[in-house]
Formats: structure tokens, C-alpha cells, sequence
């Protein structure tokens, strides 16, 4: 065995070892990575400003109005107010006639207002609806499909979604009416 | 060029402390293993090269010998340890007792255990075991434990691969079994050889020199035994995805219809109904006992439910398209399994109500009933028609009621029937206008004082809930395959020993003895014993001892 030879196999062994040892020491940071991000990543989804408005199709309660059920994809072209409310949460009590002040307004201008309940009982509902006399379109949420589908925690929460179905603003809490009226705003169709 | 030819003529790779071939100590690396210091050679590995003492030069080598280090790996297991141990002075972030006065963990901590606590919880040990710099030094370890193992595997098969019976003299002599006897004759060295191969040693020869070995696969049970644990470690990183392991918790109450969490929607439970049985206190079997505990032992709790698997997507909201899988008794012990999900019986709960019947009656004589009715709470009716002109109306109800300090109006806490009250209005022939009244538990309340009937409540009905525990654990096999493997590893290398024995004559006919095992070395020399028996050949010295 020549000198060269000896030098070109030990080149040649050395090549093979950075490669074993590069490809050990990938797949092991590959399994590390994955072990860390898997572990720390928030599970839950929750939909913020900016991300599209999931769909849902549900069921219209208020007599008051002539819909029997709406799905959010119909909407697509107007602005769209999604609000989370319960007869039993006081703030949502004292947005509610703010909403209703403002919608055949903002009707016309090409901005829904729908709301979406979240008790189990239709009867207080339809008294609710009563005392307050709204018009705007209350939907059921028995089950709490949508309520789970937007991670909703604090009731009430709106979502100001735009005409192309993305959410603009999140509000999580009541809404005093300029609030409102503004938000309004901010999601009419140009 | 940093391969060394040992005078033997084998070319022993850099790093190499005793010759692969005839093991004769490579003069500038006695360092390495410490051979220097003393008379006994070294024989870990073999004295082969271990790859990470060897060279690093580019970065993946100098990460690779990062790793392949012992002590190293001790480090990042002490810190691990030490670490977990911390970890248990205080409850983690999950296990703060539910009936603490502050839950939240900023202020649980200090409030609970003074300053240790709040330090506790700035260095984030609350939730010590997901947090990210835990798991780091866990994966670590794993890695760690893979580079370790494939670095000292690799060579030390090699070298027990390579050996040759020809030894070098050295190699000989400062084995820790040795002993040196002059005039043996050839028949003397066949004898010890044929009762090497009686004890069922395994020997080759060559120029008269003589290697026994026997147990050589015991040196690979700390290999095996790694196996196993990184089987554990892979089982342990499979068991963050959902898809392997699920732990999920639900309530449902007794007629409604849920969707099983972590099923992505695909399964779907009704609870028909929940059962809580007792012991029978007329029991004679029981009766002693029951009577000492005082109170009611429960003997059962039962969930009696429907699986149903939802048949075509539907947009949320929407009423899902459901097939029923099938009818199910969950009980203690006895989980319901579906599609690879295992549901069991953990809690209950009542403090719901699931319907209330009230009566109407003369205000001042109970006995003169005019009607009954039932309020089912899953759909409470706007009016119930008691026949005979008769009728009640409900003109509010408040599911969980409670008096508004600030506006003075009753309201609702919650959308549950755990305290319910109404306001009926009631309408009877002999009344020209509806009588109101408020009733709600413990309260009964004529609007006006002048009401001819009243409403009272006749029974109830609780709903329970029940607490659901989902689970899915595709990982235990795994874990088993690794303990198991472990298990092998570990018997491999304790109940077995890797038994050398080395002949080597001399010109002059004197016979070198030596021999080296990785433990029991009673037992080495008893072979040895047994081997040179009817010969003049010499038993070995412990050179340690003499040392």
C-alpha cells in the first residue's frame, strides 16, 4: 500500500465519519426541536385580529326578525358585528340597547349586526328580547359549538369582522355606543 | 496521518492506548486511560480509541465530542436530578388545592410559603416539568446517551473483534491476573487448553499462543440496556402528540349531548343517565360496618351513556350528522372503549336541578289542591294548562337567582338551574285577574298580598353530571418494548462476565499466565485453577493486591 493510498482512505474515512456524525447529530436536533416545540406550543386556537372569521351556521331565535338561521359565509360583502352575550352577564345587558340603537343604521350602510346566545333556555330569552326590543338577528349556541369554535372566555366579546371575512378587532368585555359606533365604522364596506 | 503502527505490524487508528491487535501499550497515549501512573494497564474498551479523545476539528466533531463525554452526561443527569427534586418542595402550578384562597400563581406562592415560594415561582420551577429549559436538559441527556454509546460501542467492538492470541509482553504482564513459570512443556500447555475448552471457554491459537474467552456478549449489555432507554426517552417525546396520548376531562350532564374532547369532533356522548347506588343498610353483611361509618358508603357510580360517531361534516353550529356507535354503562373499573378512546368513571356532580313539580292550592288549605305540573329544566314551557280553567304562566325565570344589591331586581348567576325562582302568574275561574307570585327555594312570595292560591313545591328531581376522563395511550407498548430491552441490557451485563485467559510462551520455555475479566474475579481464578490442575503451571496473583 502506497503513501497516496493510505492518505486517500484515511480521507475518504474521514468524509464518511463527518457525514454519519452530521446526520446523527440532525436527527437528534430534529427530535429535541420537535420534543420542545410540541411540549410549549399553546394547544388552544383562539382568533385574534387579522386571522379570518371561522364559519358556523346557526339557528335565529328572535321573533322579531325573519331569518330562521344564518351562516357567517352568507355574509361575505358586508361588515359583520359578532357578539357573545347571555341573559345572565349584566355588561351584556348594557350594550345590548347601544346595538340596537345602532342597527338599521348600520343596516343600510352594509354592516350586520348578529348576536350569538349563549343560554340554554329559550324562554328567558324571548323575554329578554322583549324587554329590550331587539330586532337584530339572536342566535342559539346550545350546544356551545361556536362559543368553543372562537375560544370565547369573557362574555360578552365582539368580533368586528370586515366585508372580505377577516376580523379586524377583537373586544373582549362591554362596549360604551362611541366605542361601538366606531368599530361600526371601521368594518363598512368601501 | 496520525495512524500508529505498532512494531506487531496492525495499524491502530489515533488514540489508540493499547494495540488492537497484540495489546501492547502505545507509548504517547498511556495518558489517556492513566497507564502511567501505574503498573496495571487500563482495561476499558480495551484500550481502543475512543473517537472523541481522538481529534476535533470541524464543528461537528467538537459538538460530537461534547457529547461523547461521561462526565458530561453525568452533569446534565445530576443537574436533571437535582432540578426534579426542587421541583417537589412546593405543589406544581396544577396542583394548587382548590380551596386556596388565591389560586393564581403570582400570588399563591408567596402567600402559601413566604419568600421561598415567590422565589419558586420566579425561577418558574411551578411548572418545573413543561418548561422549556427542563425538557432541554432531558433531550439532552437522550442525546447525550446516543453519542455516548455509539462512540464506545463502535471501537470496543472493534478491538474485541480484532484481538489477536499473539500478545506483547507488556500487555502480559501488567494484566491484573498474572504469574510466570518456567519449563513448561508443550503437553502441559495442550492440558491446560483442553480443560479451557472443557469449561467451555472458546480458544484460538496462534504460534502457540493461547486466548480463552468466554462470555464476551455480556460486554454489550450496557449497549442493549441504552437501547432500552432511548426506546423510553422516544415514547416519552411520542407521548406529547396528541395522537399517541390524549388525557382529556369532560362533564356532561345527564341528557345532553357532548362532543368528547380531543376527538376532533368525530365522537360524540349522551348522557342518559347517571346512577349512584348504596349500600344496603339491611344488609346483615354490611351492617356492622355501615353502622360504624355512620353515613352512606356508595357502592356504585354509573354512567349509563350512547357513543355516536359523527357521519359527514357539517359547518359548526349546524346539528352534526351522527351514527350511534353504541349503548355503554360506564362504572368504577369498567371504562367504555371506542375508536381506540377509553372513557372512565372518575367524578360526579348535583348541584342542578332537573325538573320541579309544584302544586296549586287554596292559599290557606294545602289539601284543596287544584292541579299540578312539572317544570322540566332542559325546556322550561311559557305557560302549563292545569285543566279546569286553570293555568299557570311563567312570566320570568332565573335559573341561578340572586337579588342585585345594586337595582334591586332579581337576576341569574348562570344559565344552570342550581337555584332556580319564578315568577308565575296565575289564572283560575274564580279569579277575575291573574294572580303573580314569586317562588323560588325557600321563598314564596304573593305579589299582592291578596292572592286566593299558592304554588308549592311538591318534589324535585337532581341532574347529575358526570366527570369523564378521555384517554388515549398509544405509548405504553413502546415504554414497554424500551423496559423490557432495558431489562435484557442490564441481565446481559450482570450475570455474565467477559472471562479472558492468556497463554504465552516464552523462548526460553517459560509460559506467561494472565488473565482479566470485568468482574468476578473469584471466579476467574477458580477456572484458572481448575484449567492448570496436574500441571506445574503456577496460579495467578491478584497484582492489585499486591500493589
Amino acid at each position: 500500500m502506497g503513501l497516496d493510498q493510505i492518505r486517500e482512505n484515511k480521507k475518504k474515512k474521514k468524509k464518511k465519519r463527518l457525514i454519519f456524525r452530521s446526520i446523527v447529530l440532525i436527527l437528534l436536533l430534529v427530535a429535541v426541536a420537535y420534543a420542545l416545540l410540541t411540549n410549549l406550543s399553546d394547544k388552544k386556537t383562539t382568533y385574534e385580529a387579522g386571522d379570518s372569521a371561522p364559519d358556523f351556521k346557526l339557528e335565529q331565535i328572535n321573533s322579531a326578525n325573519n331569518q330562521s338561521s344564518i351562516q357567517l359565509s352568507d355574509l361575505k360583502g358586508k361588515g359583520v358585528m359578532l357578539n357573545f352575550w347571555a341573559t345572565y352577564c349584566k355588561p351584556c345587558e348594557k350594550e345590548m340597547p347601544y346595538m340596537q340603537k345602532l342597527y338599521p343604521k348600520y343596516k343600510d350602510k352594509g354592516v350586520e349586526i348578529i348576536t350569538v346566545n349563549l343560554d340554554s333556555n329559550k324562554l328567558v330569552v324571548d323575554r329578554f328580547i322583549n324587554k329590550f326590543n331587539l330586532t337584530f338577528p339572536v342566535l342559539a349556541d346550545r350546544q356551545d359549538q361556536v362559543r368553543e369554535l372562537y375560544n370565547i372566555v369573557p362574555i360578552p366579546s365582539t368580533f368586528f369582522i370586515d366585508s372580505k371575512g377577516k376580523i379586524v378587532k377583537k373586544v373582549e368585555g362591554g362596549l360604551t355606543l362611541d366605542k361601538l359606533a366606531g368599530y361600526l365604522q371601521d368594518i363598512e364596506p368601501k | 496521518m496520525n495512524n500508529i503502527k505498532c512494531e506487531c505490524g496492525h495499524v491502530n487508528p489515533e488514540g489508540t492506548v493499547l494495540c488492537e491487535a497484540c495489546g501492547k501499550p502505545i507509548e504517547k497515549n498511556q495518558h489517556i486511560d492513566g497507564n502511567d501512573k501505574k503498573k496495571l494497564l487500563n482495561m476499558r474498551y480495551d484500550g481502543s480509541a475512543r473517537r472523541s479523545q481522538t481529534y476535533n476539528k470541524s464543528i461537528i466533531d467538537k459538538i460530537w465530542s461534547f457529547f461523547s463525554s461521561v462526565k458530561v452526561g453525568v452533569w446534565l443527569i445530576v443537574i436533571a436530578l437535582v432540578a426534579s427534586a426542587i421541583g417537589t418542595i412546593y405543589p406544581q402550578e396544577a396542583y394548587i388545592p382548590s380551596d386556596a384562597p388565591d389560586r393564581d400563581p403570582a400570588v399563591f406562592y408567596e402567600d402559601a410559603y413566604g419568600l421561598p415560594g415567590k422565589i419558586f415561582y420566579q425561577l418558574g420551577f411551578h411548572n418545573l416539568y413543561s418548561s422549556w429549559w427542563y425538557l432541554l436538559i432531558i433531550s439532552l441527556i437522550g442525546v447525550s446517551l446516543v453519542i455516548c454509546s455509539l462512540d464506545r460501542f463502535v471501537p470496543l467492538h472493534r478491538a474485541l473483534k480484532m484481538q489477536k492470541p499473539k500478545r506483547h509482553e507488556t500487555f502480559i504482564n501488567r494484566q491484573r491476573f498474572y504469574s510466570e513459570t518456567e519449563n513448561v512443556t508443550d503437553e502441559e500447555r495442550e492440558t491446560i487448553k483442553q480443560n479451557l475448552k472443557k469449561q467451555r471457554y472458546r480458544v484460538s491459537e496462534q504460534d502457540g499462543h493461547i486466548l480463552a474467552e468466554k462470555g464476551r456478549f455480556s460486554r454489550w449489555g450496557p449497549y442493549v440496556n441504552h437501547i432500552g432507554l432511548i426506546i423510553i426517552l422516544i415514547a416519552a417525546l411520542l407521548r406529547t402528540t396528541p395522537w399517541f396520548y390524549l388525557d382529556e376531562y369532560m362533564w356532561v350532564r345527564e341528557g345532553e349531548q357532548k362532543v368528547v374532547p380531543g376527538t376532533n369532533g368525530e365522537y360524540y356522548i349522551k348522557n342518559n343517565n347517571f346512577i349512584m347506588e348504596l349500600y344496603d343498610k339491611n344488609d346483615k353483611r354490611f351492617q356492622a360496618a355501615l353502622k360504624k361509618k355512620g353515613e352512606d358508603v356508595p357502592s356504585n357510580f354509573q354512567t349509563n351513556a350512547t357513543i355516536y360517531k359523527k357521519s359527514g361534516d357539517t359547518v359548526a353550529g349546524a346539528p352534526p350528522k351522527l351514527e350511534k356507535v353504541k349503548d355503554v354503562s360506564i362504572r368504577l373499573n369498567h371504562p367504555a372503549k371506542f375508536g381506540g378512546y377509553t372513557v372512565y368513571q372518575s367524578g360526579y356532580q348535583q348541584n342542578e336541578f332537573k325538573s320541579m313539580t309544584f302544586n296549586l292550592h287554596e292559599k290557606n288549605d294545602p289539601k284543596k289542591v287544584a292541579g299540578t305540573f312539572k317544570v322540566d329544566f332542559g325546556n322550561v314551557k311559557s305557560s302549563y294548562d292545569l285543566g279546569n280553567g286553570y293555568k299557570v304562566n311563567v312570566e320570568n325565570y332565573y335559573p341561578e337567582y340572586y337579588l342585585d344589591e345594586e337595582d334591586k331586581i332579581p337576576r341569574s348567576k348562570s344559565k344552570y338551574a342550581r337555584f332556580p325562582a319564578f315568577v308565575f302568574s296565575v289564572t283560575a275561574p274564580d279569579r277575575k285577574k291573574p294572580e303573580m307570585s314569586f317562588v323560588g327555594i325557600g321563598k314564596n312570595i304573593d305579589a299582592t298580598g291578596k292572592n286566593k292560591y299558592k304554588l308549592g313545591v311538591e318534589k324535585y328531581e337532581p341532574l347529575y353530571a358526570s366527570g369523564l376522563p378521555v384517554k388515549r395511550d398509544y405509548t405504553l407498548p413502546i415504554f414497554a418494548i424500551g423496559a423490557i430491552i432495558f431489562m435484557i441490557g442490564v441481565i446481559q451485563g450482570m450475570y455474565w462476565q467477559h472471562r479472558r485467559i492468556w497463554l504465552h510462551p516464552k523462548k526460553d520455555s517459560t509460559l506467561l499466565l494472565a488473565g482479566h475479566t470485568n468482574k468476578n474475579w473469584h471466579g476467574l481464578r477458580r477456572d484458572i485453577e481448575k484449567a492448570i490442575s496436574n500441571t506445574s503451571v503456577k496460579i495467578v496473583e491478584d497484582q492489585q493486591e499486591l500493589e
